[in-house]
Formats: structure tokens, sequence, C-alpha cells
């Protein structure tokens, strides 16, 4: 177990660097910022002097070299348009974009997980159907379209919830369920499916016949058992959130950290669209890992495949 | 090939996903012939025109209204499906050409190179696949081929993961063993004797990626990232009727419709082809 949990931690640790680099080289793609942040008709010679205090005159070796070892301090540089550390600016966005993200993914579960099991179980019934269709509706719906249509539907022509900003209660309502839809329609689907291969299995006909309680059966036997990929899978959909927010708070004016690296592409201000990159997918490659070490918990033969 | 088209119509889900896509495609092709409005010249006296739905086929008829240009909305979709289904086809193909090829590799050689292309799926799949379309279109410009690339490069990784695995597999059975003995090529073994028994699992792969990769294409295009004006996109016209939103339901309601029913279709097609050739491909 140590074993596979060091491995796994290795590996992680590659994937950000991995990523960090990515967004180093494209960021450098994105045009001179000595050019943007002098005003217009500046002359060469003030040009060059910024790319020399700014160190982009350094071969791009040395830039990235130099890059790497501020971002292990924790320093992305200074923000364009805010003239703050650009790490400080990503980290006051944050709570917004978490606060959306686990209030869908909890919404998500709830609704998916209990839809899912009922669609397993009711098997050839009319809820099965229902589940299965709304699900498939859910999964083709684009998440910002959805929102359009929640906007238009909740805030516009019945004036009951905001269309959008972040304050109390009520902004959060519309932005969430947008996301829990998506959610909850890839658990459903998912869990569905992975208990009806669990409900074939022989240790479940065993269960029955040993004449243990439907319950005890449905606890102990299926719902462990066929929670494992789902386990996987919200590991997968966390990524989607953390990236699909980028829509969203862009559709509810929501002020997370999506918002702000489209903000930053916009406005060419690289130190925050690196900032920004970087630590959602450093919390995307920490939750998946995890997630990977829960599952080895849940599923012991992980350990000797690894 | 009778016994695949007798599942088909036999599946309903699959068929109407089939029945669909024909539909859609259809359209896109045949747009020039069915005498629609221009996509891109407006009528200022026929402004936020609600949908109209008597006289259907009387010229100056609106069936699902017009934008704040008064261009009409029913043509704007249809060629905005030109645009999204070219760019969409594309970015499978493109994806699924690198992927497959790069998870025969990785699963025929093994070793060192399958480690190293393995770390780069990794690290892939460590940025959320928006963010990492949304660098890139911002970095190298907005274009058509830029927004197939990106795309394509979201793509590859779910062909590799899969293609990989299958390739294992094979690289043990008897006839790419006998392939060796004579002493075939390497190349024309992966060519010739692996890349025609992992096409099944590429084409379910790619059915199901056309659905994401469509869903993506309108996400960038809603950010400004797409095809740019005048040029009708789905994402773009979303983008563009969010502004009227209290006043024209119609103009962001529509292009969605399309979006989502364009992906439903692909879906139902996919999960049927899936569960027709191999089940087990479920991930």
């Amino acid at each position: 177990m140590t074993n596979y949990a060091l491995t796994r931690l290795g590996e992680a640790l590659i994937a950000i660097w991995g990523v960090v680099t990515i967004v180093f080289f494209v960021t450098r793609l994105l045009g001179d910022p000595a050019a943007l942040l002098l005003p217009v008709g500046a002359s060469p010679e003030q040009l060059e002097a910024l790319r020399v205090a700014l160190g982009l005159d350094l071969p791009i070796w040395k830039q990235y070299v130099t890059f790497l070892g501020q971002v292990l301090a924790g320093d992305f540089g200074q923000s364009f348009q805010f003239t703050r550390p650009a790490i400080g600016v990503v980290a006051e966005r944050m709570p917004a974009t978490i606060q959306l993200a686990l209030t869908a993914m909890v919404l998500g579960i709830i609704i998916g997980g209990t839809a899912g099991a009922i669609a397993a179980t009711q098997r050839g019934t009319f809820a099965e159907f229902a589940v299965m269709t709304l699900a498939l509706l859910g999964q083709a719906t684009p998440v910002f379209w959805l929102g359009i249509m929640l906007i238009l539907f909740f805030a516009v022509d019945l004036g009951w919830l905001p269309t959008g900003g972040y304050g109390d209660l009520r902004h959060l309502v519309l932005p969430a369920i947008t996301l829990a839809v998506f959610v909850s329609a890839s658990i459903a689907r998912l869990l569905r499916s992975s208990m009806l291969d669990v409900l074939k299995e022989d240790y479940v006909r065993t269960a029955r016949a040993k004449g243990l309680m439907p319950r005890t059966i449905f606890v102990w036997h299926v719902a462990r058992n066929a929670l494992i990929p789902v386990v996987t899978m919200i590991g997968i959909l966390t990524g989607e959130l953390l990236g699909g927010s980028v829509v969203t708070e862009t559709v509810f004016a929501w002020p997370g950290v999506g918002r702000l690296i489209v903000q930053g592409i916009e406005t060419k201000d690289f130190p925050v669209i690196q900032a920004g990159v970087a630590i959602i997918a450093a919390i995307y490659v920490a939750i998946n890992l995890v997630v990977d070490l829960l599952y080895a918990v849940l599923d012991p033969r992980i350990k000797t495949r690894a | 090939m009778r016994q695949f088209l007798h599942a088909l119509v036999r599946s309903r889900s699959g068929l109407i996903g089939m029945v669909l896509i024909v539909l859609f495609v259809s359209a896109a092709v045949f747009a020039p012939m069915l005498d629609l409005p221009n996509p891109l010249r407006g009528d200022l006296k026929a402004r936020l025109a609600p949908p109209t739905w008597t006289g259907l086929f009387a010229p100056g008829v609106h069936p699902l209204g017009t934008d704040q240009l008064g261009r009409d909305i029913l043509s704007r979709i249809i060629y905005g499906s030109q645009i999204t289904l070219t760019v969409a086809a594309y970015a499978v193909v493109l994806g699924g050409i690198v992927g497959v090829l790069l998870g025969i590799v990785a699963g025929y050689f093994r070793g060192p190179v399958d480690r190293i292309l393995m770390r780069l799926v990794d690290i892939q799949l460590a940025i959320p696949l928006m963010l990492l379309a949304l660098l890139v279109v911002a970095a190298l410009g907005p274009s058509l081929t830029n927004l197939v690339v990106v795309l394509a490069v979201t793509s590859w990784i779910r062909y590799a993961r899969i293609i990989r695995g299958q390739v294992l597999a094979l690289r043990e059975r008897e006839f790419v063993q006998s392939a060796r003995a004579i002493g075939a090529s390497t190349t024309r073994i992966m060519l010739r004797h692996i890349l025609p028994n992992v096409m099944t699992p590429a084409l379910v792969v790619a059915t199901l990626e056309l659905a994401r990769i469509i869903i993506m294409d309108a996400a960038l295009s809603f950010l400004g990232l797409g095809v740019q004006p005048p040029a009708a996109s789905w994402g773009r016209m979303l983008a563009e009727g969010r502004v009227y939103i209290s006043s024209a339901w119609w103009i962001v309601t529509f292009p969605g419709l399309a979006i989502l029913l364009t992906v439903l279709s692909v879906n139902l097609v996919g999960d049927w082809l899936r569960d027709y050739f191999d089940p087990r491909l479920r991930t």
C-alpha cells in the first residue's frame, strides 16, 4: 500500500510539473508582455529596458528555469491588470469557485445516486425509463445553454432568483443547479450500469440464497462494490466542474477563478493565467490522487496490479 | 453488414439517433438548395421578430424568429451546423489518427516508449480540457484550423488509452507472432495486422468523442474563441442572443436546442455502437 501510494504521489507531482511547463510555453505564445505593459508609442529603448527588467531578454530555457524556481516558492509574478501578486488575485477568487463546485457536486451525487439506484433496482418500470431519458438529456445539454434557459425562466420570467452575480444563497441556486444536472446525469448512468453488473455476480446470488435481508444485501454486497467506478467518476467530474466553471461562471457573472482566467486571456495577463491554470490543475491532481488511494482501499485488487 | 443494420433497426434508441444524424447532416449539406433566407444578411425592419408558424413557406416568414439584426434564426442554425459539423468531424478524425497511432506504438513497443506516452496522457489529463483548449486558442488566435487542432489535442488521449490496452493483448496473439516469425517489418505488423483489429473500438470512441467535441466547440464559440463573426455558429448565436434574453427568448433557445439534439443523437448512436460491439468498453 505504501509503495502504491508513493508511486501515485510521484506520478501526481510529475503531472503538476508537466502542467506548469505546458502553461509556461503556451503563455509565451500569447505575445510580448512588455509591449502590453507600456503605453502605445513607447520607444524601442524603453521596451528593451522593460524586457531586461522582466527577464524576457534571457534565453527561453533560462526563463523557464527561473519560472520553475519562482513557482516552487509560490510566486507567479505580479498581475498586469491588478499590479499585485497573481497568486493572491487567484486565491481571492478561489472560495467562490470551490463553493460553486462543491455545492454542485454534493447536489449531483445526491440526485444522481438516488436516481441511478432507483433505475437499477426498478428494472423495466417507468421509473427506470424516466431516469435514463432524463440522464441522456442531461448529458447532451450544453451547460452554458442550460444556465441561460434557467436564467430566462426563473430570473427573467418568474423573477424568483437573481440573474447572476455573487452574494447570498439565492445567487448560488441557479449556477449550482446548472452544474448539478450534468453531474447527476453522469453519476446516474454510471451507477445504474455498475449496479446491474454487480447484481449479476455470484456473491449476490449466494447472499440471496443464504436468505439475507434485501437491505443487507443492498448495502453490503451491491452498493459497496457498485460505488467503486462511481468514485473514479467523481474524480473525473471534479475536473470537468473546475474546467467547465470557466463557462458557467461567465454565464452567471460568478466571480470565480474560471472567469478570472477568461478575463486574463482577454487582457493577456500572463501571471494570472499561469497561476489560475496551475492551481486548478494542482487541485484536480490532488483530488484524483485521493480518489485513487481511496479506490485502493475500496478494492484491494488494485494494489497488486500496480 | 446486414446483421448490423438489423440490430440497429431493432434497437430503437440507436435508430432514432441515426435518423436524426442523417437528417441534420443532410440539412447542412443541402442547405443551399433549401431556399433559406441569407443567414448573413439582416433585415432591420424585421429585427427581433418572434417565431411565426402561419404561412410557413411564404417569403419573409421566420419560423424560429429573427435576431437583433433581423437575420433568420432557422437559416443561421442550419448554416451554422455546416461549420460546427465540419470542425467536429475534422477534429475527431485528426484526434483519432494521432491517438490510434500513438496507442498502437505504446502498446506494441511497451517499455520506455509506452511509459513516456502514458505519462504524457496523465499530464494532459491533469489539465481540465476546457482550460487547455481555452489557453491554446487564445495563444494561437481563433481560426477554423486552430479550432480543429485544439479540439483534436483534447481528444487523442481517449483513443490512445483504449487502443493501447487492446494492442497489449493483440500483440501476443498467434497471427501477430507468426507475422513476426516470417520476418514482417514492425511497420507492416502494426499497420496490416494490428490496425484493422483496433478499428472497431476506435470507431466507438470516435462517436462518443464527437458528442463531447460538439459541446466544447460550442463553448469556445460562446466565449468568443470560435469562428469569427459574421459567420453563424451555434455558440456565438447564444453569446449574442444572451443580451436580448429579456425581450427575445427565441434567439438563445433554438441554437441551444440544436446543440442538444445533435449531441443527443450522436450519444444515442455511440452508446448503441458500444453495446453492440463490446460492452466492456464502457468507462
